[in-house]
This record gives structure tokens, C-alpha cells and sequence, in this order.
């Protein structure tokens, strides 16, 4: 093929010098890529099209990414929720910080009035504190779904970064190594750390004693 | 013999409103002399510091969990048989498992009540 191509140059040149027109240009190019394909395997060019419409796929889904303004996303949407989560977090234990004064206040009656009205308030007050135990519960829970947006802000920023075009970004959102099981094959301190479960899925102080006792 | 009310008791939590509803309803059952750390790392330095007859942790700790201070606690020689209640939302089976195994006396799983919390004082002190 290298040897026809030269000659045909050869041609061209005597025939026209260094000038040569653009369409016996177009006749050498399609003349290599005719000789490419015909290097080319079947399987080499089922490849090269499924290569093809991954690329046209991906361009697809860059540009519907870009759509759907993926730097919102991480700027205003994300920072909003973990900002109005953080926000009732604070609300909540001021309110219970008022509600236990106003609880420890009630207490102090309770000394001062005759016993048995004395002994309701008291039991009132006991229902409040329990009650109150309600701030710790959906704090823990806020602070996981605080951590879970964190955790999709860091993915998005990763996508937003990979789509950016900037050289060398990366190409990859990154996982979070998982927390590693200690040797023996028990969960690890961190894997300990899960947070209050949901009511359908947690165990009942019963439960909890039912095991507590049945353990040496 | 029942239990000294007076006995010092350490309670542990990172929230300020649990610190406060555990002393309150300690305070209801006469026990008065509660201090508060609101760190695993903070109350292992007032346990070296100062004698207490009890500590009430919370698990869920940073930097120094309450499990690795029931664990620093137990591998203290002055302090490895100092009662240890868990208070905790931790309620998964393998948590208490762990707690059992670090050496804790009671577990008391969040949020609890008042009868829960004197039925454990009882169990691990005696009765008052």
C-alpha cells in the first residue's frame, strides 16, 4: 500500500508540481483509509463501533449532566439542606433547654407544696425529662442524614470536576474505603458506630436485657 | 447494705440536654454528687483525677468513644473494676455483644425512662 501511495505522489507531482488539487488529496486519504479497513479485523471493527457509541453515549450523558446543573446540586441544594438540618438541630435543643428549665422549675415547687400534690408534679417532671431524651435521638439521626449529604456533595463535586474538561481531572468518583472488620472477624469500633435504628428495626430495652443476661 | 446516695457518679454524653436529663433523674433518686464530661478523653482524665463510685457513658463519642474508654477503663489497675453503665441508641445485637466483651456492667438502650434507669443503678450498685 506504502509503495502505491508513493507512487501515485510521484504522478501527481509531475503532473502538477507542489500544487496539487484538493480533491486528488481527497482521492489519496480515501485510498489509506479503504487500505485501513481492509487491515482490519471483523471483531477490530465491532470495537471500534461499540467504542463509538460509548463515546456518543457519554457525550450524551455529559450533556445531559450539564443540563440538570450538577454545581446547583453541590452549592445551593445540598448546602441548604445540611444548613436547615443543622438549623433545626440548634432550634431543638434550645426548646429543650427551655422546656427542662421550665421542668426543673416545677421540681422545686413540688418540695413546697403538700406531699401528694407535691408527688404529681414530680411525676409530671419525669415525663418531661424522659420526654426531653427525644433531642438526643434526632440529633443522631439528623447528624447521619447531615453526613449521608456530605457524603453525595463530595460524589457530585467528583462528577462535576470530571465533567469540567479541566486536564487531568478525575476521572473517578472515589469510594470511601470501607471501615476495615477487626482480624477476628468482629466488627470494627467504627462499624459499631450506627446510630439509633429505626423504630421497626431496633431492639426494645427488653431485648436488649434478654441478651445482656444471656451473654458469659 | 444499701447503696450510699452519696457516691460520686461521672456521666458522659456530647449533648448538653442528655447530660442534664440523666442528672436530673439521678437527682430525683437522691444521688447528688454527679459530675459531667462530654468526651471519652475528658472523662478518663476526671476518672484519674478524682475517686467515683459510677460512670454513666454514652457511646457514641468523638474523639475517644465510650467504648474505648470502658476499654481504657478496664485496663486501668485503679480503676478495672469501676461499674460502667452504657447509655446508648446503639441497640444493634453485635454492640451489645462488644460492650459485654469490653467488660460494661449494664446497657440501657436510648431513649429510656426513669424506671429503666433505677432498675440498672440497682443491678450494678445494689438497692437504695
Amino acid at each position: 500500500m506504502r509503495n502505491q501511495v508513493s507512487q501515485r505522489i510521484e504522478e501527481l507531482r509531475t503532473e502538477h508540481g507542489n500544487m496539487v488539487p484538493i480533491e486528488d488529496i481527497g482521492e489519496i486519504v480515501d485510498g489509506i483509509m479503504r487500505s485501513l479497513s481492509g487491515d482490519l479485523t471483523g471483531g477490530d471493527l465491532k470495537l471500534y463501533r461499540e467504542i463509538e457509541s460509548l463515546a456518543a453515549y457519554i457525550e450524551g450523558a455529559k450533556a445531559e449532566i450539564a443540563a440538570i446543573r450538577p454545581q446547583d446540586i453541590r452549592d445551593e441544594h445540598i448546602q441548604t439542606a445540611t444548613d436547615e438540618l443543622d438549623a433545626i438541630v440548634s432550634h431543638t435543643e434550645e426548646a429543650t433547654g427551655v422546656i427542662l428549665d421550665a421542668a426543673e422549675k416545677l421540681e422545686a415547687v413540688a418540695d413546697r407544696v403538700e406531699p401528694v400534690s407535691g408527688e404529681e408534679i414530680r411525676s409530671a417532671v419525669t415525663n418531661v425529662y424522659e420526654a426531653c431524651n427525644f433531642q438526643d435521638i434526632t440529633g443522631q439521626r439528623i447528624t447521619r442524614i447531615v453526613r449521608a449529604l456530605k457524603d453525595i456533595e463530595s460524589k457530585v463535586s467528583a462528577i462535576v470536576t470530571t465533567f469540567s474538561g479541566v486536564p487531568g481531572a478525575v476521572s473517578k468518583v472515589e469510594k470511601p474505603a470501607p471501615a476495615p472488620s477487626s482480624a477476628n472477624g468482629k466488627p470494627s469500633d467504627k462499624e459499631l458506630l450506627n446510630g439509633p435504628q429505626l423504630p421497626t428495626a431496633a431492639q426494645s430495652q427488653e431485648d436488649i436485657d434478654a441478651l445482656f443476661n444471656s451473654l458469659k | 447494705m444499701a447503696v450510699d446516695v452519696n457516691i460520686p457518679i461521672l456521666i458522659v454524653d456530647d449533648y448538653k440536654t442528655m447530660l442534664r436529663i440523666i442528672r436530673n433523674l439521678l437527682k430525683q433518686l437522691n444521688f447528688n454528687n454527679v459530675d459531667e464530661a462530654t468526651d471519652g478523653s475528658e472523662a478518663l482524665r476526671q476518672l484519674r483525677e478524682q475517686q467515683f463510685g459510677l460512670v454513666i457513658s454514652d457511646w457514641n463519642l468523638e474523639p475517644m468513644t465510650g467504648l474505648q474508654l470502658l476499654r481504657e477503663v478496664r485496663s486501668d489497675i485503679k480503676l478495672k473494676d469501676m461499674p460502667f453503665i452504657m447509655v446508648t441508641a446503639e441497640s444493634k445485637t453485635e454492640n451489645v455483644i462488644a460492650a459485654k466483651e469490653a467488660g460494661v456492667s449494664n446497657y440501657i438502650v436510648k431513649p429510656f425512662n426513669a424506671e429503666t434507669l433505677k432498675q440498672k443503678l440497682v443491678a450494678v450498685l445494689g438497692a437504695f
